[in-house]
């Protein structure tokens, strides 16, 4: 399985960097939100997809998930979630201020000043 | 602190205070209150002869930096004594001509008399210090008050660009000198001269000699102008002409000849520093002599002559430590070179200090330098004519001035290379007695084209009039030097000469005698041709002039340098244009591709593809089947061009993240991920209405080396993550956890437990993300009316 999942996380990683890469804003930040996915899962991955009970004690099972990546990637989902809502407002704000969200026309103060 | 660290660092100490003196005393000439010092120090410096001439050396010492070796140690030696009695007794001559030749009225006096104070406090502490180091410090003082003297008249741009380019080159040298200093320090554990050559025996087959060797040779050869770095000093020409004498030909330019005198004793037995300072010397007195004699002005004449000169001294230096090298031939042969080289660098000195004043007072009082403007001044200064016949002659190396005896035992020294025996020897002497015809060319063209001929008043600014008898009283002094060293030679011999060839050279017994008459041998007969042809070759001057014409000036040194700085320019200012495109997504695209090389290379290097399938789980359909859905969408969002499209395929991807995180069993991850990939899409379709219709396209082949960068990255994080998995060192701590979260924390849920107690501590900044996220969003939005502009004008 985490062979699998090895897969699958490194066509979330590709589609992700695609869509940095390109030049809507929008796609940007689509792509982060994708990478962030994408890591999430990994981390998951890494910790081990073995059988075992959720991490509640009161399952009484004879083993149990590991608990420690959980916490980390629930850690992870708020910093990302909170990171990805301020850079779509950044968004939102410089189309609606530069009137473009080509990232070939977004290059700072050169010859403006 | 002694006494003699006092001495070097008086004229800094003076310096602060040279600007009240120029501010707060304005009757008086601000040079009047530096004319003491230098004096003193001469006076002070003349009363360690009697101890050095008994082959004493006083050393103090001053802690400074000693954990890392660096001490201000201070040594007064032959060498160093010599060297400060110059430093200090031209000081004291060029400052009282600074008096009479720069006006108290126009002239910003108190920014020269500092930069000319910390030049001679640098230079006493160059020649003085024993620590190389601290001589390292102050040899890069002096380049820098060098520059600041040479750009004295700022606002000239010949001035700016003289000055510039003298320090791109000593620089340049010293730097590589710090890394010989260095490499020296390797190989023998101690910066110190004296200890360093201690050990000189033990370091010269040490691998780091020869580098060491080269960076200190190429420290001395560009801050005494040899060929090739000679071209700074030409356009250090255009600071003022008491800068000129006393920096750039009696002081500063000779510190490169004091550091190979200096460090003799440590590197001459090496082959290659007989020779390439012998070469380089000569082929310096050749093209120096050569180039000086095409030259129309007069500080030009003499920056070349300068040149010149030093080569010789060079050469001379090193034809001398020949007699380390060549031990089964008589030593005394070529230690004559040494003495004459140490001779000459006193002769030097005077006459061509004097030269300088005279160029000055004819600059002064006609208004020009060029000698296609001058002509019969002699006349109106007789004076100066006198002396600057006495320096020019001397220069020429005719009797009975010093410079006569000089270039005597410098053709004895460079006959001396016949004893070495060897194919090309003979060529030595042949050049540096071409070399001297041009020397006699250039000295009486500086006489001749200046005092006599034909005067022409029309092309002055200024009627010529003798100079003021304070502006004279320098070069009069000096001439008189050239003609009491040219009669009483042996005067300077025991008390000057003798402790310092010692000290160049230790081992060795000098017996210096240095008389006119030796007989008729090869160097008098040398002498007598280098007159007589010289003479016919100055009458046939305008004939063969048009030599100069056949040498082509793009293969001049300066076009070189002008050219390879533009080129440097230009190269850096291409490289970086190539690369700082301004373009976000090309920085992104080279981070990518350097993480995707960076991390491929290591992989195959550590061979790190040992793909094992043991600790695997089991693949069970829903897996399978949420694995094709998140890969064919998050595949299909690359090729969707509507905004809607992909924030609901974005919006598919993390309800499937969700659903994975149900089927690993963990329920609270699968909990936050539903509500906030739904509070994400919702922003996301918050946004819809002003977000652009259509998404921007890139052209195909962007398409394409993005693909082939975003594929690099999925292959990598794949292989990352398969060989990681595989090469499981050791086991999880979560077993403490498991165990521990109901008896020790009170809790049944081990996640939240571990976010709350456990590791209370990174849910407590998370929440500080959130919170200075919001924070950024509500300012993004609220200062929106302000329009962003007044916030930062306030």
């Amino acid at each position: 399985m985490e062979i699998l999942m090895a897969f699958v996380v490194g066509i979330l990683f590709m589609s992700a960097t695609y869509l940095m890469l390109s030049r809507s804003v929008v796609r940007i930040i689509l792509g982060t939100t994708i990478l962030s996915h994408g890591v999430h899962l990994l981390l998951l991955t890494m910790g081990g997809l073995k059988g075992g009970a959720a991490p509640l004690v009161g399952e009484n099972a004879s083993s149990y998930t590991d608990p420690l990546p959980q916490a980390l990637i629930l850690t992870a989902i708020v910093i990302a979630f909170g990171v990805t809502a301020l850079f779509l407002v950044v968004g939102y704000r410089s189309y609606k201020v530069l009137g473009t969200d080509n990232m070939e026309k977004l290059r700072g103060n050169e010859g403006n000043d | 602190m002694s006494l003699l660290h006092l001495a070097i660092i008086a004229p800094f100490i003076i310096a602060i205070f040279v600007p009240f003196f120029y501010k707060y005393i304005k009757g008086v000439h601000t040079g009047w209150f530096v004319l003491p010092l230098p004096i003193l120090l001469f006076v002070y410096f003349i009363s360690f002869i009697s101890s050095t001439s008994n082959k004493q050396t006083i050393t103090e010492s001053f802690s400074w930096i000693s954990s890392l070796g660096i001490d201000f140690t201070v040594k007064v030696d032959g060498l160093g004594l010599l060297f400060a009695l110059l430093i200090t007794g031209i000081g004291s001559l060029v400052v009282l001509y600074s008096i009479y030749y720069l006006s108290k009225n126009t002239e910003k006096l108190n920014t020269f008399y500092v930069y000319l104070l910390l030049f001679m406090g640098a230079m006493l502490g160059v020649v003085l210090s024993d620590n190389l180091i601290v001589l390292y410090a102050f040899w890069e003082l002096t380049s820098f008050s060098s520059f600041l003297l040479i750009g004295y008249w700022y606002d000239r741009e010949k001035s700016r660009y003289g000055a510039q380019k003298s320090m791109i080159i000593t620089v340049l040298g010293g730097l590589a000198m710090l890394g010989g200093i260095i490499l020296l320090y390797l190989m023998t554990g101690t910066f110190s001269i004296t200890e360093i050559i201690a050990q000189s025996d033990a370091i010269i087959n040490h691998p780091l000699f020869v580098p060491a060797l080269l960076c200190i040779l190429l420290g001395a050869f560009t801050k005494s102008a040899q060929f090739p770095f000679h071209i700074w000093l030409p356009d250090a020409m255009e600071a003022p002409t008491p800068v000129s004498a006393y920096l750039h030909s009696a002081t500063m330019v000779k510190a490169g000849i004091y550091l190979v005198a200096r460090m003799s004793p440590v590197f001459a037995e090496h082959a290659l520093w007989v020779w390439l300072i012998a070469g380089f010397g000569l082929v310096t007195l050749f093209w120096g002599s050569f180039s000086a004699v095409k030259q129309t002005d007069l500080k030009s004449i003499l920056a070349f002559s300068t040149v010149s000169q030093l080569g010789l001294i060079m050469s001379l230096l090193g034809i001398g430590a020949a007699a380390l090298h060549f031990d089964e031939l008589n030593p005394a042969i070529f230690t004559v070179a040494t003495t004459a080289a140490v001779f000459h660098l006193i002769n030097h000195a005077t006459f061509k200090g004097s030269l300088f004043m005279v160029v000055g007072i004819v600059d002064h009082e006609t208004g020009t330098r060029d000698i296609r403007k001058l002509g019969g001044l002699m006349n109106f200064m007789p004076i100066t004519f006198t002396i600057a016949i006495i320096g020019a002659f001397s220069m020429a190396g005719l009797p009975p001035f010093n410079g006569f005896l000089s270039k005597e035992m410098f053709f004895t020294g460079m006959l001396s290379v016949l004893e070495m025996d060897f194919n090309w020897g003979i060529l030595i002497p042949i050049i540096a007695w071409i070399a001297s015809v041009f020397t006699f060319i250039y000295s009486m063209i500086l006489v001749f084209k200046t005092f006599t001929g034909k005067y022409q008043p029309e092309k002055l600014e200024k009627k010529p009039h003798e100079a003021p008898i304070g502006m004279l009283i320098s070069p009069i002094i000096l001439a008189s030097l050239v003609i009491i060293f040219g009669f009483f030679p042996n005067i300077l011999s025991s008390s000057v000469l003798v402790p310092a060839l010692e000290t160049i050279m230790p081992g060795f017994s000098f017996d210096v005698k240095i008389s006119f008459w030796h007989g008729v041998n090869e160097e008098l007969l040398m002498t007598i041709g280098v007159i007589l042809v010289g003479v016919i070759l100055y009458f046939t001057l305008s004939k063969w002039r048009g030599v100069y014409g056949l040498f082509p000036e793009k293969l001049a040194l300066n076009r070189f340098y002008d050219n390879s700085l533009d080129w440097m320019q230009k190269g850096s200012y291409g490289i970086t244009n190539a690369y700082m495109t301004g373009s976000i997504r090309n920085y992104l695209a080279y981070m990518f591709t350097f993480i995707i090389i960076i991390l491929a290379a290591t992989l195959f290097g550590k061979d790190a593809f040992a793909f094992s399938t043991e600790n695997v789980a089991q693949i069970e359909f829903f897996e399978v089947l949420l694995s094709l859905i998140i890969a064919i969408a998050s595949i299909a969002i690359l090729f969707t061009k509507s905004r809607i499209t992909s924030i609901i395929l974005t919006g598919t991807i993390g309800y499937i993240v969700s659903l994975f995180f149900v089927i690993f069993r963990a329920p609270d991850l699968a909990l936050t991920q539903l509500v906030i990939e739904t509070i994400s899409v919702s922003l996301f379709l918050l946004c819809f209405y002003h977000l652009p219709k259509k998404l921007t396209e890139d052209p195909l082949s962007f398409k394409v080396r993005n693909a082939i960068i975003s594929v690099g990255v999925g292959a990598v994080v794949t292989l990352i993550a398969l060989s990681a998995h595989s090469n499981k060192l050791f086991d999880s701590i979560s077993q403490y956890y498991i165990e521990n979260t109901y008896t020790e924390a009170a809790g049944k849920n081990m996640v939240n437990v571990i976010l709350v107690d456990f590791r209370g501590f990174d849910t407590m900044f998370e929440i500080a993300v959130l919170g200075i996220a919001a924070l950024g969003i509500f300012s993004l939005i609220k200062l929106r009316k302000n329009g962003g502009k007044k916030v930062e004008d306030k």
